[in-house]
């Protein structure tokens, strides 16, 4: 009976222990990925800064730092699966648009289509990115540190104010460089008649996506607008019940 | 009555609970059995605007009907103008329009002479979400079909083939229509009892043994045939996407089957004997 009791409480401890012990685990990895993926961009931004201070030019710089944008990017995936399993506290579908838009731009288009590599846009955005990404996961560090100075909490809720919309504009600026390519080639297209009786002309998937901009942006920037409201100002935001 | 002092909440919009946060009462419900003392307080929540099922029912199945047709009319401004009108020289083409069109026909039937539904309403934003994704794959589909560069199964699968996929087809399409009857009749005419299925005397019925929703069984197997007889890709979305919504149909109702009665066969899975 006494013994009984023990062990009861000891289970008991024993469960709290194991809680503890996920959290500091998961504390770890979070905390781990957040000061690498900071680390990646900064990577990305000294190397970006070195090829245009080196060259002089603009052009190249994209091939020149492509397969490293390309891995850190693509790693991003990874925080679609921590909204997923609950260590994160985001939607997963506002997470989800905002990783898959960056993988279709890296993959899709300045990966795929060599001609648009040395456009403007391309710079634009990658400099966007790369600005809200260091600042984004430095946030999150710092957060998970316990150790948030006021001046990346600030940037992370403000320079996205003019960040994005500049973001925006690189992007689609890029996707509209790529059109003439698109329809001169016919790649990742297929045509009737074939075997499966269905066809896919990129073009004007490019252009359905350009569009599809207009009502997710706002969204977005909306939702971010509220965030930030909420973080500085300590407004309560009460959200329609459905 | 409270619609007589709120004349902009008809009935079907109104959820009356005891409990702000509990569940809505029933029409059924009589006010001399509810747990109330002398004074009972309900509170009121809007549905917003609500639609009946039958009419959804009957707009988003016309839809694909009419749609279709006009695919397969080959109606100016779907394809080049010198295939306006014209019809398609692979007999599987036309096979495929009766195929669709009988089993809208049917389900416009079944809408108006078998169902008999639970609720009588949902939200009225549904109509749209639903004659979206109706409407949107009928037109996908019949585009690919009914298109003059349609490719029909190859030589090899030859017309023994199509023929085993259409017996396939319609036998799904008895089975389906055997659920809906006997489901029908589980029920007296006015009433909203729930009852466990059974297998009647029509062997399409004695799937009940295996499985809780047959009908959506039925209804995937249809919709395979179609798939094989077409041999078209956005009908397997169409199929697939379908098979995805009816499982998670399948598994609501099974939980609730199983909650309500104690004595539901074990047997039984939601939608696939033994797997699903």
């Amino acid at each position: 009976m006494a013994s009984g009791e023990e062990d009861g409480a000891v289970d008991e401890k024993e469960n709290n222990n194991k809680k503890k012990t996920k959290s500091a685990i998961v504390t770890a990895w979070l905390t781990f990925y957040n000061i690498a993926m900071t680390a990646g961009w900064l990577v990305l931004a000294m190397a970006m800064a070195r090829f245009y201070i080196q060259k002089g030019t603009h052009k190249g710089l994209y091939r020149s730092i492509a397969r490293t944008i390309k891995f850190f990017q693509t790693f991003a995936l990874v925080e679609v699966g921590h909204c997923a399993i609950g260590i994160v506290r985001t939607s997963v579908i506002v997470t989800g648009v905002q990783v898959c838009s960056r993988i279709f731009l890296v993959w899709f288009i300045t990966n795929s289509i060599r001609q648009i590599q040395n456009e403007e846009s391309v710079i634009l955005f990658l400099v966007v990115w790369t600005l809200t990404e260091i600042t984004r996961y430095s946030y999150y560090t710092f957060k998970l540190l316990h150790h948030l100075p006021y001046f990346v909490k600030w940037a992370r809720y403000n320079l996205f104010i003019i960040l994005y919309p500049l973001g925006v504009i690189g992007e689609l600026l890029t996707i509209y460089a790529a059109l003439p390519v698109v329809r001169r080639t016919g790649m990742f297209s297929m045509r009737l008649p074939n075997k499966y009786n269905v066809s896919f002309d990129y073009y004007y998937c490019l252009i359905i996506v350009m569009l599809s901009y207009i009502p997710l942006f706002p969204q977005l920037y909306f939702h971010m607008l509220r965030q930030r409201r909420r973080v500085l100002h300590g407004e309560v935001i009460v959200e329609k019940d459905d | 009555m409270f619609h007589k002092s709120h004349p902009q909440f008809y009935p079907a919009r109104q959820s009356i609970r005891l409990d702000p946060k509990g569940k809505s009462l029933k029409d059924e419900d009589v006010l001399q059995h509810l747990p109330v003392g002398t004074t009972a307080t309900f509170y009121f929540r809007d549905l917003g605007a609500q639609i009946s099922w039958v009419t959804v029912f009957l707009t988003e199945y016309t839809g694909p009907l009419v749609i279709y047709l006009l695919f397969y009319f080959r109606v100016p401004f779907i394809y080049a103008p010198k295939y306006d009108f014209t019809t398609s020289k692979h007999w599987v083409v036309h096979l495929a329009c009766m195929c669709h069109s009988f089993h809208y026909v049917k389900r416009l039937l079944e809408t108006l002479f078998v169902h008999r539904f639970s609720h009588g309403t949902m939200p009225l934003r549904n109509i749209f979400k639903n004659c979206s994704y109706y409407w949107g794959f009928a037109a996908w589909m019949a585009y690919y079909i009914n298109h003059p560069l349609y490719t029909p199964p190859s030589e090899f699968t030859n017309i023994q083939f199509i023929l085993v996929t259409l017996e396939f087809f319609n036998f799904c399409q008895i089975g389906n229509l055997s659920i809906h009857i006997a489901l029908r009749n589980l029920r007296p005419p006015g009433s909203k009892t729930r009852k466990i299925p059974y297998p009647t005397k029509n062997p399409f019925t004695w799937i009940f043994v295996l499985v809780s929703c047959p009908n959506y069984t039925y209804e995937l197997g249809s919709w395979l045939g179609f798939t094989l007889m077409t041999q078209c890709l956005p009908v397997a979305f169409f199929t697939l996407v379908g098979f995805i919504q009816m499982t998670v149909w399948a598994k609501g109702k099974h939980r609730s089957y199983l909650k309500e009665f104690r004595d539901y066969p074990p047997l039984r899975s939601p939608i696939l004997p033994f797997v699903l």
